[in-house]
């Protein structure tokens, strides 16, 4: 069977597992679902390395009647990263999200809305079909608000409800834009979308999709919803929300803006959401250092980085280096944030709470997942030898080639603001105090570690994700407008 | 004025008072209503601007069919929501907009 089928059918059918069976036969089958994903997307990752990218018309109907599922290296590299951050969420939590610890709400819940955002991520990362990319990202919101209620407290709830109404208007926006492309175009593929004859409703149509999707993926000045819902949540919940969501609507933003309508990207347009970004990373830091709660610092810091992704949005027609820069951001991104907010959910469990005090001096008791969270903080600082750093240099230089070093400020700044904000969780637990907690095994600890020096890994050996995401590149718009 | 355009105006109309009362309103239940408006509104302007050539067009309306499941479980999560935090909190407005 093709492996682009397998990534979309496999997880949905652990996840109605998880519901129809019992809690110990529901956990296996959901493992044994979250392995059968990891192996597709590895076999889907290789099939594009070898040049070879798979391509499927969904029940053999081609667009512009059908709908077409494809991988490109920028898919690859979601796949893979989404895998590993979810293979490390799914062995956490099958200690911390079992009934005995979690409550029977916790445990019954989290398996079947895990696997859901995981088929949801997959199919927005392998959608050609802009419709189909709505149903994805609307699957995938369903999910991570149900994830954010799942602790059922009125806070949870209250953060649940608001991130919905956030979540629909923006999906209802985006869908305005789709209906007013297919009523111009009578297309919604990307690629036929490409070689479209531009009509006067495409930046309408994009202005409003970018709206949609700007707001889900919480850009400033859409963020309000995400620091209580990221923060509100059991900690997995928290490392899938804030590493992986945003990466679905920011992807389908990308493609947007490089793929099927880059010629409606106007250099205004274009400042404006660079400037978004902008104002997201100095209030995302901002916000971060005024925080007492690691998990509200940490929610806040998703904020920024999400700013990072947008404020290269100026540079995308200017210099190749920007897009794989950006790419190189969002992956990074994702495996150090999902290691942080997995290392404070075993504090939490041993400490009895996320205040800085409480956490003082819990390296001793904790190395590994102290160590971890302090890998993460090199990447997201953007410090080499990380990927944050070589995402960061990557669009530095884009920013320096096209003349426009303005947007390389925030690179810099953030990262600044970044080691700032990331200082006082760390001064806390590696403070000289013996704090005696009941402390994980070494082998839970080393989850969060794995994932972190994956953040670290993808700068060190760039060599091999640079060549992926070379698969399917698009052009950039050479002329400067 | 033709058929079609009559249908793609009132659409247009739906939209702009679901966006209002998305908007406007404090009552969770009434924003769930206008959500449901507008995404109608939209339904209907897809599928009258959307047609192409004579007779129905297939592509629109199996658009709007799955975005009518997609709004209704939308719509049914957003209403167990709203019933669990009314339980518990009271009331059924956000907290940060309580009178």
């Amino acid at each position: 069977m093709n492996a682009l089928v397998v990534l979309l059918t496999l997880p949905l059918g652990g996840a109605l597992a998880a519901v129809a069976f019992p809690a110990g036969v529901a956990r296996g089958a959901a493992l044994a679902a979250a392995a059968g994903t990891v192996a597709a997307a590895l076999a889907v990752a290789s099939e594009v390395a070898a040049g070879a990218p798979p391509r499927i018309a969904l029940g053999g109907w081609p667009p512009p009647l059908g709908i077409a599922l494809a991988a490109d290296g920028l898919s690859a590299a979601l796949l893979v990263t989404t895998a590993a951050v979810m293979a490390a969420v799914l062995l956490a939590a099958r200690h911390t999200m079992a009934a005995g610890l979690a409550g029977p709400r916790i445990a019954f819940g989290f398996w079947p809305l895990a696997l859901m955002l995981w088929a949801a991520l997959n199919a927005v990362f392998v959608s050609r079909d802009l419709f189909n990319l709505y149903v994805g990202i609307e699957l995938l919101s369903l999910a991570a608000v149900g994830l954010v209620a799942i602790g059922g407290k009125p806070e949870a709830l209250a953060a649940a409800m608001r991130y919905m109404l956030f979540a629909l208007a923006g999906s209802l926006l985006y869908l305005a834009g789709v209906a007013l492309i297919y009523a111009a175009h009578g297309a919604l593929d990307i690629d036929l979308l490409a070689s479209r004859r531009p009509s006067g409703t495409d930046a309408l149509a994009l202005a409003l999709m970018t709206a949609g999707l700007t707001a889900k993926t919480a850009l400033f000045p859409f963020h309000v919803w995400l620091p209580p819902a990221h923060a509100g949540a059991p900690a997995p919940a928290s490392a899938m929300l804030s590493a992986l969501v945003p990466k679905a609507s920011f992807v389908i933003l990308l493609r947007l803006w490089t793929e099927a309508l880059p010629d409606e990207a106007s250099p205004a347009a274009l400042t404006l959401i660079g400037a978004l970004g902008v104002a997201a990373v100095v209030w995302g830091s901002l916000g971060a250092l005024a925080q007492s709660r690691v998990k509200l610092i940490v929610a806040y810091s998703t904020v920024a980085q999400i700013g990072y992704l947008f404020a290269v949005f100026p540079l995308l027609p200017l210099a190749q280096a920007a897009w794989s820069g950006v790419i190189f951001l969002a992956l990074s991104h994702a495996l150090a944030k999902a290691a942080m907010f997995l290392a404070v959910g075993q504090w939490m469990a041993a400490a009895g709470g996320d205040r800085l005090e409480e956490l003082r001096g819990l390296a001793q008791a904790m190395p590994m997942s102290a160590f971890a969270f302090a890998l993460a903080a090199v990447t997201l600082a953007g410090l080499p030898p990380s990927g944050g750093f070589l995402g960061k240099y990557m669009v530095m230089t884009a920013a320096f080639t096209a003349g426009q070093w303005v947007w390389a400020l925030p690179m810099a700044l953030g990262g600044l603001l970044a080691a700032a904000y990331l200082y006082r969780p760390l001064a806390a637990l590696f403070a000289r105090e013996g704090a005696s907690v009941a402390a994980p095994s070494r082998a839970r600890q080393a989850v969060p570690l794995a994932l972190a020096g994956g953040g670290i890994a993808l700068g060190l050996a760039s060599a091999e994700p640079l060549a992926l995401l070379a698969n399917g590149q698009p052009p950039i718009q050479a002329v400067v407008r | 004025m033709t058929a079609l355009t009559l249908y793609a105006l009132t659409g247009a109309a739906l939209i702009g008072l679901g966006l209002y009362g998305l908007i406007a309103a404090r009552h969770l239940l009434r924003r769930i209503v206008a959500f449901n408006l507008l995404g109608s509104g939209l339904f209907l302007y897809l599928g009258a601007a959307g047609a192409r050539g004579d007779g129905p067009d297939p592509v629109p309306q199996a658009l709007i069919i799955t975005g009518i499941v997609v709004a209704l479980s939308a719509s049914a999560l957003a209403v167990g929501l709203l019933v669990a935090g009314a339980r518990l909190s009271g009331r059924a407005t956000l907290p940060e907009e309580a009178e």
